[in-house]
């Protein structure tokens, strides 16, 4: 077997079918699986996504979000099985693939246009 | 069987029971054919030599085409021995495949490091250099004193100094398996392994 086609083979069994498609700038809401004693709870993260890195299984995304006045981002291999969902909140408008500008804004400049649905763009395949 | 040969394929991650997400490498793991049953009577020790990978028929000499018939096997291109307690068991002809190995397993992990050429003391032997700043000049990468002085007027045998780097066979004990395909003769271990993706590998039980 060819080597990349036996690497996919193995994380093919990892990787998660049913993500939303989201891209930087889209603000997110992650339901992360938290195992506290023997009891498993839901802990939602909502924030802009500042980027989305790597490929297969090993693929990440980070997500930024202001709590109490101070930034934090969070990275979340994307395919972790500790997610239990992923819901996109809303689209961002951006021009960038990695938006690490936005550490450097606060208030409203830190703030990511909504992108709107016109009537030329492609609507985005149905997730 | 004691082990196995196996080719390195590449790295990747799984996620085990606990969510956990564990780096592997993934390794080709035979199946491998007895080419050869050496034993104590014949041979003074006990072991089996196994074959891997096809070869192309023209490319064997004459020796070693009669060795493989011998065996009835094709050619193979990478041949290695293991000892075994008793080799009774064995016959050539006789295939090895991956589910030798069972996940969890503890197993060593041997093959060849890759190259790193002439290499200095900073790389190879993780020397910190020398000050970059304060008026220093060409010394950022210099191994410093290598010595005393005239007491003891030498340098003491195997003093870490610069030279070829890599390209060295070692092994890895306690490379735990994470997964075991037999049907597509993969194997993952937990962490890295020596060499370069297609490199050669064998895997002892131990």
């Amino acid at each position: 077997m060819n080597r990349q086609a036996a690497i996919r083979s193995v994380e093919a069994e990892y990787i998660q079918k049913d993500l939303p498609d989201f891209k930087p700038g889209d603000t997110v809401k992650v339901q992360v699986r938290v195992i506290e004693g023997d009891k498993e709870r839901l802990q939602a993260f909502q924030g802009v996504v500042l980027q989305r890195k790597g490929q297969g299984l090993s693929a990440t995304f980070t997500v930024r979000k202001i709590s109490g006045g101070v930034g934090v981002e969070r990275i979340f291999p994307t395919h972790s099985p500790n997610i239990a969902k992923i819901t996109v909140i809303r689209k961002g408008l951006v021009r960038r693939a990695k938006l690490f500008y936005l550490r450097k804004l606060t208030g409203k400049a830190a703030k990511v246009q909504e992108k709107m649905e016109t009537a030329s763009a492609p609507k985005p395949p149905a997730a | 069987m004691s082990g196995m040969i196996g080719r390195k394929i590449g790295m990747t991650q799984v996620y085990t029971t606990g969510n956990q997400a564990v780096p592997v490498t993934l390794i080709e793991a035979g199946p491998c054919v007895v080419v050869q049953v050496k034993t104590r009577k014949r041979d003074g020790y006990d072991s089996i030599q196994l074959g891997f990978l096809d070869g192309k028929p023209g490319k064997v000499n004459k020796p070693m085409a009669g060795h493989f018939a011998a065996a009835k096997t094709s050619p193979k291109k990478v041949l290695r021995e293991f000892r075994v307690e008793d080799a009774s068991g064995f016959s050539a002809g006789q295939t090895v495949t991956a589910d030798l190995f069972k996940p969890g397993e503890l197993v060593k992990i041997t093959g060849v490091s890759k190259g790193k050429g002439t290499a200095g003391v900073v790389k190879r032997h993780g020397f910190h250099g020398g000050p970059a700043t304060h008026g220093q000049t060409d010394r950022t990468r210099r191994a410093g004193a290598v010595s005393s002085g005239s007491s003891p007027g030498r340098v003491f045998p195997g003093k870490k100094m610069a030279g070829r780097m890599g390209n060295r066979t070692f092994s890895l004990r306690n490379v735990k398996i994470e997964r075991v395909d037999a049907e597509k003769n993969l194997i993952a271990v937990k962490g890295r392994v020596p060499g370069a993706a297609t490199g050669i590998l064998t895997i002892h039980k131990q």
